[in-house]
């Protein structure tokens, strides 16, 4: 085995070696080539607007108008403006609660789905409706279930006594800060779910078969073996549900356009309003600037999470 | 997390293991996985898909019968679908439908080609810094839309594309490109490099090693990554509200709730009707590819 690997092995070099003198002189030169359609989209429209956004927040442009170098005029009256700490106060709320509980019921229903069952391929196909549908389309319905007068919940509460008048779902600060992440949640569990079920499905059964042997109880199970396994994974999950949740707009701007007084609203969509309806772009941009230190927190912790997942399987770093 | 913490997992056992495929799930008896896993289960699928049954529903319901307050809203008794024909016929839904589709299928062909390409390079061409080049199109991965659409709204209004659905076609590409080009390295990465080195033996280029080679082995990768793509496109919201101005240039998601939203509750048939109609292609494509779906999400993800 060792001496059949090994030749292998040497072949291998031998004819990457063999390549290599053959394509030394243009593999830059084609790899150049080949990159130029993504890199030309991803300069133009991602890299060059994303600096542009930095620079716009320290000018005071206009829609219309060019901005001067205004240093960080922007920053410090945001600074001073209570509707933007408010802002950042639901921002954090929303990501906070939202993230926490689609991992919690996410974790349960992956743990449900991965169980054997009659029609296992339909249900988690239908599971997975609600990240497919546009948001935006959902959110309305959202809207609708919501409703104050005709509020299918609080009609449904109302026949069951439970209540006596309809609940005032996006009217009342703390109302509409519950029913936008109840919205959320239920576009997220899904795509946490399916995921974390891909990462459960990878763990081998002879694990929990030498738990069970050892007298494991199904929750030392689930801390000792399933945990464990599925931590780079989650890492990963929850790195994206984190920043999708953190620079959420759609779902806002669909259902309560920040209202109640404001108390709906995320910096993404603050940003909107001050931007675009009202014309600050510097403004606007300078709320945008002042998420990117969280996004960044994200994506650091979103590479080590995947450094670690290469490093537990074995696999070396290319 | 599981239901019944401390429970002992040697339970009734019947002592014969029917499956290797049902794992160690034999041990359950079926009262305890009705309880364990049937329930809560079916508890999820209800909430999860409330809202489609919701939108369904009231898309059918006559106006009378939404405002009337004595009939119980969970059904309907005089099924129409004025809804839909008033959608259809009074609004320039079928237009923005065609929007949605042209900027959808262009945006997600583009990025395609250009993934495929980018990828090949990062993987197979091995140029100097195509490491790094990876890393970097990861972060890019991660950068979102709704940092960027204040100074691409600037760009795309320097660049002469406002209000055209150019404007959306190109944009959108820097969504997909990080997606799909993450997706197809790890597929490029399976193909074994013999295929490619005895391709170079007998002297086909680059090119040709991509075109005949590579790309019919990675079929299903393209796949997932298009679907992928293309609900994305069809999701996409805050630039195609930014950079869309007139009703007829707009995208469905953008128009229904702009050009449907008129502050009437009269309007609530339509508008679900509109949310209804809206989800029909991306459901369609991916009724047609779940399992490439699935996998085209846990994908990326894993590698």
């Amino acid at each position: 085995m060792a001496t059949d690997a090994e030749r292998v092995r040497a072949q291998r070099t031998e004819s990457f070696s063999d390549r290599w003198t053959q394509l030394k002189y243009d593999h830059n030169w084609l790899g150049f080539w080949f990159m130029l359609p993504a890199a030309a989209f991803l300069l133009l429209f991602l890299t060059y607007p994303l600096g542009l956004g930095i620079w716009l927040s320290v000018t005071d442009t206009r829609i219309g108008r060019e901005g001067g170098f205004i240093g960080l005029e922007n920053f410090e009256w945001l600074n001073e403006d209570p509707v933007f700490w408010l802002s950042v106060f639901n921002t954090f709320l929303y990501t906070t609660v939202a993230s926490v509980i689609k991992f919690g019921l996410g974790l349960y229903l992956a743990i449900l789905l991965n169980s054997h069952m009659p029609w296992k391929a339909i249900i988690r196909a239908v599971v997975l409706l609600p990240f497919i549908v546009p948001t935006v389309l959902s959110a309305i319905a959202f809207w609708w279930i919501y409703d104050t007068q005709f509020s299918i919940i609080s009609w449904t509460l109302i026949e069951m006594g439970w209540i006596d008048e309809n609940i005032n779902f996006l009217g009342e600060p703390n109302n509409a800060r519950a029913s936008v992440i109840a919205a959320n949640i239920w576009r997220g569990i899904p795509f946490v779910a399916i995921t974390l079920l891909a990462g459960l499905q990878t763990i081998p059964q002879s694990l929990y078969e030498a738990a069970t042997i050892d007298g494991a109880s199904r929750w030392q199970m689930f801390r000792h073996v399933t945990y464990p396994m599925l931590t780079p994974i989650i890492a990963v999950v929850m790195t994206f549900s984190v920043l999708f949740t953190f620079t959420d707009f759609q779902l806002i701007y669909a259902m309560t356009r920040g209202g109640p007084a404001n108390a709906t609203h995320l910096m993404a969509t603050l940003s909107y309003q001050r931007a675009i309806m009202g014309g600050n772009l510097g403004e606007g941009a300078a709320i945008s600037t002042a998420m990117i230190p969280f996004l960044l927190a994200a994506i650091l912790f979103s590479w080590f999470g995947l450094q670690r997942r290469k490093w537990q399987q074995g696999e070396s770093d290319d | 997390m599981t239901t019944s913490p401390g429970h002992p997992a040697t339970g009734p056992a019947t002592g014969v293991a029917r499956d290797d495929s049902e794992g160690m799930d034999y041990l359950m008896s079926l009262p305890r996985r009705t309880v364990t896993v049937y329930l809560p289960l079916l508890c999820f699928l209800i909430v999860l898909l409330f809202p489609f049954y919701w939108m369904g529903l009231t898309s059918v319901k006559p106006n009378e019968e939404l405002i009337d307050r004595s009939l119980n809203p969970w059904w309907v008794v005089d099924p129409t679908i004025a809804h839909y024909f008033h959608l259809i016929v009074n609004t320039d839904y079928p237009l923005w439908m065609w929007n949605t589709m042209v900027v959808a299928v262009s945006a997600t062909l583009l990025s395609i080609v250009a993934s495929v390409m980018a990828a090949y390079a990062i993987v197979r061409i091995r140029y100097s810094g195509s490491r790094w080049v990876g890393g970097m199109i990861f972060m890019a991965y991660l950068v979102p839309p709704s940092i960027l659409f204040i100074p691409l709204a600037l760009v795309v209004f320097q660049y002469g594309l406002f209000d055209s659905p150019m404007a959306l076609i190109l944009t959108y590409p820097t969504i997909l490109i990080p997606f799909s080009t993450w997706l197809l390295m790890g597929y490029f990465k399976s193909i074994p490099y013999e295929l490619e080195e005895c391709a170079l033996i007998d002297g086909a280029s680059r090119w040709q090693i991509l075109t005949r080679i590579v790309l019919p082995l990675s079929v299903p990768g393209i796949i997932s990554a298009g679907i992928f793509a293309f609900t994305l496109c069809w999701n996409e919201f805050i630039y195609a509200l930014v950079f869309i101005s007139s009703s007829e240039n707009k995208t469905v998601p953008v128009a229904v709730l702009s050009e449907l939203v008129e502050g009437d509750i009269y309007h609530w048939g339509p508008l679900m009707a509109g949310a209804l109609l809206g989800s029909v292609p991306v459901c369609i494509v991916y009724s047609f590819f779940v399992e490439h779906y699935v996998s085209s999400m846990t994908g990326a993800v894993k590698e």
